[in-house]
């Protein structure tokens, strides 16, 4: 049996439960089998119109309620009840199920807003009580004591329904790192488990940001597909025809737990988290140094937490977002990290999810977890041109078996915030 | 497990070594730095208001800023708005301050945020123009006005995670990142994970901060629906406005601390301005017998053998009646069960309430005040506007700075 503290005397931190809601389905079962089928989540939105939109794909995740809604769930909404799925699933496998969760919640999420659906009822409310120009102070008025709104729309709010929901101890932190988010939330867990503040911590990457305004936002700065007449097709990552990311939403949860408390409860430890690295990018708002140091960084500085060698690595869960710039710099990343004709094998799952922001590195967590459990790496779909530029194995199209005992997992965000999480096998 | 620990296993571990706060960057509608700041705590002022901007709601507005002198690029300060620029030049102010440049890029920075400006007029505009409309075709209309009117880089400037990011371009800090969300709270629990995080040796050093713009329609918004959330008369402090229900003055505010291991920052002849002795956080539900109250009593439990008679306290509280009251029955407990207290500040009374700000600005105030010698001690109390307490200490440094 092996250690119940690593290479720096730390806690070595398990995965005893995990959870998924992707484009590819609710639960951990519906995802994989459609990762490993090679099956892509993305389609047509149907959830508002999309005339005068450049992109009009997503990976959009329905909820039941949204068949009986007139107006859709706001972003945090949305968040809250795929986040709360997926910690179910993941909380009941950790066998936590009906009792307290013995740690506190990190809960990465994009940034609330009031949105457009609560702005035009605020000012339909203004013009039928007093007609004419509708003005902000209209609408600070016409919200006065809208507890609901309130309540709703606060920053905190949804990281506190959830810990309340399942009991989770102390302030439950809500964060984000941009596309790095999910994979921060798992750092800040690894970090309290390792301190001692908690036997558990509950990790939790969620988003619902297909909406309109968010989707116009990235569309301009130019970082989406606009591949519309093929959604399935139309995320590309590592292809030499990619053309940008496909927005997407989901939510991941993972219950991390000392290896020591797992073992004295009798838990199923499902894999371990052996390290985490990070590094800031100083260069752009939403470019890497050319040189990749921070990326070149976080890989290696994860690595190095886990007291494991660049030749210990089995298989990259790639940030893979499929616009130009990314899979360039991840590819010399690659490079510099591994040694050219060293790199293992490296597949972008967004190929089939598409990127789901501020859930993708939990996602990704949980997916190279799996990868490791099943003994089989999910393949970059779409994969028809190769780019000769990226001397990567991409595990094109088709999952291939493969024993792999640890996995790196990478995620880079916009404004330079960079982490990596080395995942290995339960012994 | 230490005895402080055991007796609240779900309470933040206590610092493995001691941490010192080595430099400062504040700005507050009082000023610049630690000179107004000081004078305000010794002898409080007028509030400095702006009382038509914003009608009915007064708040505190900004001083102005030579923005050059910390984003020396034009082409930074445009790519940011009011509360991206504030954030990342008191950012400045505090490596300066702390002559702490050259560990930028191994230091960490945690952020707590909010969201940055939306295009109000634009907001305007759209509400004028679909409102009355049959919802799909306001649906229509609505991706036609966003894609044609909001600016492209406005996203950027919007972005929660866009003010660290700003602070790692403008400032090179590139050790970690890390943005919380979550109003008092995500201030609390920043400083609290920074100091955390370096006590025990994962790093050296770490700048930790917040700001928030209080004149913007957009943040009023979000709080408008708070039951007495926004004052709406003349102004009063926050004691005054229980009688009628209470409610928040807003403050526009920016503040980053510098914290380092005393043992790197003595190393590097560092000149500290107050050890942080303890930093730490909760979130009672506030229901039943889950209160404010208690959980504020559980974590001041083990504080309460350091605490030394005329302890100042800087109370963070916002003015919203439920948390004002819950916070005024702790400070009563602690006066109670506690050496003498010293003054109380109520820090919102000076600036405003600053939301993500409030814990690390009062915070600030409080290393200034005892490393002026205004106090032996002093204890910083957080109670959220609507969720999360936390309690800070900090004292002098024996001996005085290196």
């Amino acid at each position: 049996m092996s250690a119940t503290r690593d290479h720096l005397g730390r806690h070595v931190v398990a995965v005893t439960g995990i959870g998924l809601v992707t484009p590819l389905g609710f639960g951990v079962p519906e995802t994989w089998a459609g990762l490993v089928a090679g099956r892509s989540g993305i389609r047509r939105i149907s959830r508002f119109p999309t005339d005068h939109l450049k992109t009009t794909i997503a990976g959009q995740v329905d909820l039941p309620e949204d068949a009986t809604r007139s107006e859709p769930l706001a972003c945090p909404a949305r968040v809250e009840r795929m986040g709360t799925i997926a910690a179910e699933e993941a909380v009941a496998q950790a066998g936590f199920a009906g009792r307290r969760f013995p740690g506190p919640l990190f809960m990465g999420m994009p940034p609330v807003e009031i949105e457009w659906t609560q702005r035009l009822a605020l000012a339909r409310k203004v013009q039928g009580n007093a007609g004419g120009e509708v003005r902000y102070p209209d609408l600070v008025a016409a919200a006065s004591g809208d507890r609901d709104l309130y309540e709703g729309f606060l920053y905190g709010g949804v990281g506190e329904r959830i810990a309340d929901r399942f009991g989770a101890e102390g302030a439950p932190i809500s964060l984000t790192t941009a596309c790095a988010t999910g994979a921060s939330s798992i750092q800040l867990g690894i970090e309290a488990i390792q301190r001692g503040e908690a036997p558990a911590a509950l990790c939790i990457g969620a988003e619902g940001s297909v909406q309109a305004e968010a989707l116009i936002r990235f569309s301009l700065l130019s970082a989406l597909s606009t591949r519309n007449e093929d959604p399935a097709r139309a995320s590309r990552p590592f292809e030499k025809t990619r053309e940008g990311f496909v927005m997407s939403e989901g939510a991941a949860a993972l219950v991390l737990e000392s290896l020591e408390s797992a073992r004295a409860r009798g838990a199923e430890v499902l894999g371990l988290v052996l390290g985490a690295g990070e590094r800031a990018d100083s260069f752009h708002r939403t470019r890497s140094n050319p040189d990749g140091g921070a990326i070149v960084g976080a890989m290696r500085a994860a690595i190095a937490d886990a007291g494991l060698q660049p030749a210990d690595i089995d298989y990259v869960n790639a940030h893979g977002t499929g616009t130009p710039e990314n899979d360039k710099m991840e590819t010399l990343g690659m490079l510099a990290v591994f040694g050219e004709g060293k790199t293992p094998p490296i597949s972008s799952t967004k190929s089939m999810i598409g990127h789901t922001l501020s859930a993708a590195g939990a996602v990704e967590a949980a997916i190279s977890l799996l990868t490791i459990r099943h003994g089989m790496l999910p393949p970059t779909i779409n994969h028809e041109t190769p780019d000769p530029a990226i001397p990567l194995d991409v595990v094109p199209n088709v999952a291939r078996p493969a024993k792999v005992r640890r996995v790196l997992s990478n995620s880079f965000g916009f404004g330079g915030q960079n982490v990596c999480l080395v995942l290995g096998a339960a012994e | 497990m230490s005895p402080d620990t055991a007796s609240h296993p779900a309470g933040p571990a206590p610092l493995p070594q001691p941490v010192w706060i080595t430099g400062i960057g504040l700005v507050s509608s009082l000023g610049e730095g630690a000179a107004p700041h000081l004078a305000a705590l010794a002898d409080p002022p007028a509030p400095v208001l702006d009382v038509a901007g914003f009608a009915p709601f007064p708040v505190h507005p900004l001083p102005p800023l030579n923005l050059d002198t910390q984003i020396p690029k034009k082409g930074d300060q445009r790519q940011m708005e009011p509360w991206q620029r504030l954030g990342t030049y008191v950012a400045g102010l505090a490596l300066d301050d702390a002559a702490a440049r050259p560990l930028a890029a191994e230091m960490h920075l945690v952020v707590a945020a909010g969201g940055g400006e939306r295009d109000v007029a634009l907001d305007e505009q759209v509400c004028n123009a679909i409102a009355g409309l049959p919802a799909a075709e306001a649906a229509l209309k609505l991706n036609e006005m966003i894609s044609g009117g909001l600016r492209p880089t406005l996203f950027l400037a919007q972005l929660s995670n866009l003010m660290a990011g700003n602070i790692s371009i403008v400032h090179g800090v590139t050790g970690s990142s890390r943005t919380f969300m979550g109003e008092e709270q995500a201030g609390a629990d920043a400083v609290r994970i920074a100091a955390q995080r370096i006590a025990e040796g994962r790093g050296h050093a770490a700048l930790v901060g917040a700001a928030y713009i209080a004149g913007r329609w957009d943040m009023m918004l979000a709080y408008a629906g708070a039951a007495g959330g926004l004052w709406r008369e003349a102004w009063v402090p926050a004691a005054a406005r229980q009688a009628t229900g209470g409610g928040m003055v807003m403050g526009s505010a920016g503040v980053f601390l510098v914290l380092e291991t005393e043992a790197a920052a003595r190393a590097r002849g560092a000149t500290g301005i107050a050890r942080l002795t303890a930093i730490t956080g909760t979130a009672s539900r506030r229901r039943g017998e889950d209160t404010a109250l208690a959980a504020a009593q559980r974590l001041a439990t083990p504080l309460l053998p350091r605490l030394v008679p005329g302890y100042a306290v800087l109370s963070a509280g916002s003015g919203m009646a439920g948390s004002y009251a819950a916070e005024q029955g702790f400070l009563g407990w602690l006066r109670d069960r506690g050496p003498a207290q010293g003054g109380v500040t109520p820090v919102a009374d000076m600036i405003g309430h600053t939301v993500e700000a409030a814990l690390p600005a009062s915070l600030a105030l409080a290393a200034l005040a005892v490393q002026a010698g205004r106090a032996p001690q002093a204890l910083v109390s957080s109670f959220g506007m609507w969720r999360g307490e936390s309690l800070a200490l900090v004292e002098p440094i024996e001996g005085g700075a290196a």
